[in-house]
């Protein structure tokens, strides 16, 4: 029996097989790659097309200037956030992270796999949305924001990371997740000015947006592709506000997670238990 | 020293004992069966060897580990075969292989493992698109693939059909001969026969008796003799003792099989009679199974 020469593999070889593979479930899943990839780029053409890509009266940018970035942001949420939950209730679901409990990969390292797919996915759907943007209704980006779009983006994302492991350490099961974040993310995006500038809101509106992180993740990184705002556009107090969450998410994520699925869920499992329970009579 | 030692262990779920100490020793090279009815704790017992569950109570040493705090290092020595495993359903077989034994320090050859479970012209279909048989071969692969001092086979063949159960063993059977030390738990008496060295019968979270497959029970033990009464003849004409008559069927527990055969066939030649459906038996392990387990 030939054995390969018996090394331990490294951190950083254990994490980039996971990257890779994640990524490559990800882009062979195709409900996940359109809603993530190809749905937000679908709301920039609508959006643009229904209000015309004038300047916006009381916002002073185009209508793309405005939803490109909070479009890139809600599609990042996306990758993150939704995928992520998602996708390990149904890892879960599976069996799949009980078999990677019985495996010598540290949990956190797994996990940490996870979430660097994610991040990078959500990065790719950004970069793509910018692009479009750039490349078809004419959006400016500023060289002196760009420090500050990176890292708002590194910042929400590692916030709606935690809050995705969040979802999936608490959801029952794969088949209620999608249920859950689109149920929780949609409302929310709704009041924090991504899919329009909600003028003169409510003030319970405006409170509540304020409360929930993608507010000051879709502002802070809008603001940095804003050309009426001057300066290098880092949003110190927003970018604690998202930190002092994703910290708050992660904690009760680790805490509350679950490597086994729970009794009874996912539809392979109860037909087993049929077919097994029969067989006993 | 053996590859697991188990001491008094229990495991409680609320009030119910699950496993209500177990003590087992599985020697290094060997194929020890765990066998037992759905609910008698073969699960609970494997999955605190694995170290997924942390005893209430015992001694547990697997391979010289604790397995709940064996960590790393541990699972390094290890192959788990899940009773319901799953892989990433996007994966192909080459590629759910090449990660998983990306994990282990000492691993087979990706190409090697898939010829051993017999899935060379499936190796680069998604998981997905595979049947229930090759699934759980693949599970097996999956298994053997850090190349571990120990396998843990969790009721390998449940829910197959007798077919997909035949053709399953004769892999487990090449798995056996690895002459790596499995552990299997089953329901199924026949693979706990055909597949290991020795067995333990669990029942109710106790081991309620523990051989090799010949000797399990007794076995080796006594004999039982059956023949169809003669005509003419009653019971008492008999030159046996303790002989059960049973509709026209006499069945008798013979401790020395060779002394009452030869009672019993003199007897017959000299009265002239023909002993119809004469047959020697010895308990077979379903009956020794079926005894051990039953409910009261």
């Amino acid at each position: 029996m030939k054995t390969e020469a018996p090394t331990r593999p490294t951190v950083g070889r254990l994490m980039w097989q996971q990257f890779r593979y994640q990524n490559k479930i990800f882009w062979r899943t195709p409900i996940a790659a359109f809603f993530t990839m190809v749905f937000p780029l679908m709301l920039l053409i609508l959006f643009t097309a229904i209000f015309g890509n004038d300047v916006i009266e009381g916002l002073g940018v185009t209508t793309a200037q405005f939803f490109t970035p909070a479009l890139a942001v809600f599609a990042a949420v996306s990758a993150s956030y939704t995928s992520l939950a998602i996708g390990t209730a149904i890892a879960r679901d599976n069996g799949i992270l009980k078999r990677v409990r019985g495996t010598p990969i540290p949990p956190w390292l797994y996990i940490t796999g996870r979430v660097a797919s994610a991040v990078y996915l959500a990065f790719v759907a950004v970069v793509l949305m910018m692009a479009i943007g750039i490349v078809f209704y004419g959006v400016q980006l500023f060289p002196r924001t760009l420090p500050a779009a990176l890292l708002t983006f590194l910042v929400g994302v590692g916030c709606f990371s935690a809050l995705g492991l969040f979802v999936a350490a608490v959801s029952p099961n794969g088949e209620a997740t999608p249920a859950i974040t689109n149920a929780t993310l949609l409302p929310v995006a709704f009041i924090s000015d991504i899919f329009f500038p909600v003028q003169d809101p409510p003030r319970w509106m405006e409170l509540a947006g304020d409360f929930f992180p993608l507010k000051p993740f879709a502002q802070s990184f809008r603001d940095a592709f804003d050309p009426t705002l001057a300066g290098s556009q880092f949003h110190w107090p927003q970018l604690a506000y998202l930190t002092l969450w994703g910290v708050v998410a992660a904690i009760l994520a680790i805490r509350l997670f679950k490597w086994e699925p729970s009794a009874g869920s996912g539809s392979r499992r109860s037909r087993r238990r049929g077919k097994s329970g029969l067989e006993t009579v | 020293m053996p590859a697991i030692e188990v001491k008094g262990l229990i495991k409680h779920y609320g009030d119910v004992a699950a496993v209500d100490g177990v003590d087992l020793t599985v020697e290094a090279g060997e194929v020890f069966a765990l066998l037992g009815p759905n609910g008698a704790g073969k699960t609970t017992t494997v999955e605190i060897l694995e170290g997924h569950r942390a005893a209430d109570r015992g001694e547990v040493s697997v391979l010289g580990f604790d397995p709940s705090t064996g960590g790393r290092a541990y699972r390094e020595r290890i192959g788990i075969v899940l009773q319901e495993g799953s892989v990433e359903r996007e994966l192909s077989i080459r590629e759910a292989l090449a990660v998983y034994g990306a994990m282990y320090p000492s691993r087979l050859l990706v190409d090697e493992v898939i010829t051993m479970v017999g899935l060379e012209e499936k190796a680069d279909a998604r998981v997905k698109t595979l049947s229930g048989g090759q699934q759980r071969r693949l599970e097996l692969a999956l298994g053997l693939i850090g190349d571990p001092d120990l396998i843990f086979l969790d009721e390998p063949t449940t829910g197959f059909d007798p077919s997909a159960r035949r053709q399953a063993w004769g892999i487990l059977e090449s798995l056996t001969a690895l002459g790596k030390t499995i552990l299997l738990t089953t329901h199924y008496m026949e693979e706990a026969r055909r597949l290991a060295d020795r067995i333990a019968i669990i029942d109710h979270g106790r081991i309620v008796a523990e051989g090799t497959p010949a000797t399990l029970g007794g076995r080796d033990g006594g004999a039982v003799i059956r023949f169809s009464l003669p005509a003419g003849s009653t019971p008492e004409d008999l030159p046996l003792a303790g002989a059960k008559v049973n509709g026209s069927t006499v069945e008798v527990e013979a401790a020395s099989p060779t002394r009452a055969l030869h009672d019993l066939t003199s007897w017959a030649v000299q009265k002239g009679i023909e002993l119809d459906h004469l047959e020697v038996d010895r308990p077979s392990l379903e009956d020794v199974y079926l005894e051990l387990t039953r409910e009261d």
